[in-house]
């Protein structure tokens, strides 16, 4: 190996945050989210510290923040104290770091954060802290507030407290499936166990276009840290597991930063902020199946099985990770503990409506203008999510569908718009909650191809231990494509209905129970462009590719 | 213990409390068929076979791994459980390649004995014909994958009976396999001890003994010292 000339170029460490050691008078928070950091905000950062240095600019911060929630505009870069945030800023161009910098010197410049519809719409809880603190410094979540509902709850509440607060709150369970998350805090508080309980945090996120938990997790990963450590306390339990899928890399860093940091600050680990409890936490990291979403199949995950499910009853709450009760909760669940602590449970009661309080986290995908991360009160229209908060269809598009639920989910089409957000509304409309991703479609959107898709990825990640889902949902697929590719009779439609019946009644898991919903939600609203394909063999909306009529033969009877 | 009763197809009947509806059904003389079921091994709740109503339930529940309460009233056959059930068995035999007339097991077979009770005749949906492979190495059994329903009692019973968890699942959905010591040949097995309990506990033709031709293959289940197969079902 030849000899390098010059000074071997040092690893480059990570450039710390300007922070300057008098009064602030403002600060640009840089985002850095994975969002903005594939549009290279790192280097934004990079060089707006140069710039705010080189201006001799010494009461102004620059600092890396967690998700600014408008991801389709990013880079992002937010001046809280003027409320002005700057879009499609990059290193490479000057002009979008001068706007920033000349806002930072008492400018004008960017757009205003308060009367913007994306922002004005939102009611941030578990988004509280996202986008205002840096996820990597403890430091920053106590300065906002963070660690202040766990030291309450362990210097002055009792666990029988806690639960009241969490029951009172109405809290559901933000996973999918809205299981009131103070009834099963309360089960597992009553499981007898001598030797331990467990808490774990299901970070296993997968639906397609949803990015909920991870933009928590990467934006304050305190936060969940903190709704974990109450909850170890309210049902005694002193581990905890976060399970976070391989595909999340970052989230897996700042975690594993903000479980050293906290434990290092006695906030986590041996006698909690001074008091006798203890709460430990680990991370388990997913090896990319989707069905370990599913909570038995990540206990066994986390045992170091393979992820399959069990039939519950047994309930983790009774039998659990290595057959301890345990409480599993999603991300965005335990984030809203500590507010909920901090503000009470009627301030977060009269959120909402009816059977479903408090706020939800939506991550807007598809064709909508602003592609993000958002937080709404629930009770508020798909018409106010998509077209007030997402800006509407982009080019002038029309509107078709809105789908939510991921894979086990359904598509909504326009005459629903006007309806109300909630668990109950939801699933009357045959689709669910589910964990927050919600797909916009328009009008260039072929619904058959739309249930095809969903259905091809619940027969990837069926795990194949049950009958009708592992085979079902194949052959499920098989019908779907036939009709896309103008292949199928109206027998076939039939028999596609029949199987998804029997499939949804008699699958082990959510998962399969969940896989016929696309089918069954679009045949409810699109039937007709089922029978386009089939009848008139035409895919309304120019997506499918019908085969040629010589192809059209009827299906040879097979005989074993 | 606790003795409880409860209605199973109509029949007043009673079980020690912790007993599964599939338990305290065949004691009491009602069939409920099964695959991934055998006596002797732990339930997974695989096949689906054996969901029943009940009462008060709006989902179906799987018999082999539920267990009885006071005053429960379970429905075993109705129209939509036969429907589903028939169902399950056909898309078994569409998931790979069962093809009875050249089988080892066939009169021999639990689920050719199931398309029987339920007049599969015929299928509705197309074959998946799936590449599968055949393991002959070990020296005198051999695994037909084409066969195999994935029922998993061959990875319960060398796990819970043999000990030598020889025996595991690998892959996702109809890619999911069964194999011998993470993915090797059978033949080069560390931990097969060559029991053959695995070939006894088999349903249907996948695990068979060499040497056997069509037909030939009889599961020796009473050999076993820990299981009692189902008499009829193990002819």
């Amino acid at each position: 190996m030849t000899e390098m000339g010059g000074a071997t170029p040092a690893r480059r460490r990570r450039q710390e945050p300007l922070i300057p050691d008098g009064p602030v008078r403002a600060s640009a928070d840089v985002c850095q989210a994975a969002g903005c950091l594939s549009m290279q905000s790192d280097a934004v950062f990079e060089s707006l510290c140069e710039r705010v240095t080189a201006c001799g600019l010494t009461d102004v911060a620059v600092r890396r923040v967690g998700c600014l929630g408008l991801c389709a505009a990013g880079p992002l870069v937010a001046v809280p104290e003027r409320e002005r945030l700057f879009d499609h800023v990059t290193a490479g161009d000057d002009a979008s770091l001068d706007a920033v910098v000349t806002a930072l010197s008492g400018g004008e410049g960017g757009r205003p954060i308060a009367s913007d519809p994306f922002f004005s719409h939102q009611v941030k809880v578990v988004l509280e802290h996202c986008g205002r603190i840096d996820p990597e410094r403890v430091e920053d979540y106590v300065a906002a507030g963070g660690y202040e509902a766990l030291t309450k709850v362990v210097t002055t509440m009792t666990p029988a407290e806690v639960l009241a607060e969490v029951t009172h709150s109405g809290l559901r369970g933000r996973g999918g499936a809205g299981y009131p998350t103070g009834l099963k805090w309360t089960t597992v508080a009553k499981a007898d166990s001598a030797d331990g309980k467990y808490v774990v945090c299901n970070g296993d996120e997968g639906d397609p276009g949803a990015f909920m938990d991870r933009s928590v997790l990467e934006s304050s990963p305190q936060q969940v840290l903190e709704g974990m450590a109450i909850a170890g306390y309210a049902v005694g339990a002193s581990h905890g597991y976060v399970y976070v899928r391989a595909e999340y890399p970052l989230a897996v860093k700042r975690l594993t930063t903000a479980i050293r940091q906290a434990e290092r600050a006695g906030l986590l680990g041996q006698r909690v902020a001074d008091s006798s409890f203890s709460f430990e936490v680990q991370l388990r990291i997913g090896a990319g199946a989707f069905v370990c979403g599913e909570e038995t199949a990540l206990i066994a995950s986390i045992e170091g099985g393979r992820g399959t499910p069990r039939p519950r009853p047994p309930y983790p709450a009774a039998s659990g990770l290595w057959g301890k009760p345990t409480l599993i909760n999603n991300v965005e669940t335990f984030s809203s503990v500590a507010a909920i602590i901090n503000r009470g449970a009627a301030w977060y009661q009269a959120i909402g409506t009816g059977r479903s309080r408090g706020t939800k986290v939506f991550a807007l995908a598809g064709s909508v203008v602003n592609t993000g991360l958002i937080e709404v009160p629930l009770g508020l229209s798909l018409r106010e999510i998509v077209f007030d908060i997402g800006g509407g269809l982009p080019g002038g598009g029309r509107f078709k569908a809105v789908q939510t639920g991921g894979p086990s989910g359904g598509c909504m089409p326009e005459e629903l718009l006007d309806m109300p957000v909630s668990y109950e509304s939801l699933a009357e409309a045959g689709s669910i909650m589910g964990s927050g991703g919600m797909i916009v479609m328009d009008q260039g959107t072929c619904m058959v191809d739309v249930a095809k898709f969903f259905m091809d990825f619940c027969r990837e990640e069926s795990c194949g231990k049950c009958v009708p889902c592992r085979v079902g949902t194949t052959q499920m697929h098989g019908l779907l494509d036939r009709i896309t590719r103008g292949l199928a009779s109206r027998e076939d439609l039939a028999e596609l209905e029949d199987l998804a019946g029997m499939v949804r009644e008699t699958s082990l898991c959510g998962l399969g129970q969940g896989a016929p919903n696309p089918v069954f939600s679009t045949l409810r609203y699109f039937r007709d462009e089922y029978l386009a394909h089939i009848d008139d063999r035409v895919c309304p909306a120019g997506v499918c590719k019908i085969e040629p009529a010589e192809a059209v033969a009827p299906v040879a009877e097979a005989s074993r | 213990m606790s003795v409880l009763t409860l209605v199973i197809e109509g029949q007043d009947v009673a079980g020690p409390a912790g007993r599964t509806i599939l338990q305290v059904a065949r004691e009491n003389g009602v069939a409920i068929p099964t695959l991934c079921h055998l006596e002797g091994l732990s339930d997974v709740g695989a096949c689906r076979l054996c969901m029943v109503e009940v009462e008060g339930q709006r989902k179906l529940l799987p018999a082999c791994v539920t267990t009885i309460e006071e005053g429960m009233q379970v429905t075993v056959n109705s129209d939509r459980l036969t429907a589903y059930r028939r169902r399950i068995v056909e898309l078994l035999f569409t998931e790979r390649n069962h093809v009875c007339s050249v089988c080892v097991a066939d009169r021999n077979c639990e689920l050719q004995d199931l398309s029987v009770e339920f007049g599969v005749t015929h299928f509705d949906l197309p074959q998946l014909h799936p590449k599968a492979t055949v393991d002959a190495t070990h020296e005198r059994f051999g695994i037909d994958h084409n066969r195999c329903i994935l029922c998993t009692r061959c990875v319960r019973v060398c796990d819970e009976v043999e000990g030598a968890h020889t025996w595991d699942v690998m892959g996702r959905g109809t890619e999911a396999r069964i194999i011998t010591d993470l993915g090797t040949p059978w033949g080069q097995s560390a931990t097969c001890t060559s029991c053959g309990k695995c070939v006894q506990v088999c349903p249907t033709g996948a695990l068979f003994e060499k040497g056997r031709s069509v037909g030939e293959a009889r599961r020796r289940r009473p050999y076993l010292p820990y299981l009692v197969a189902r008499e009829g079902r193990a002819r």
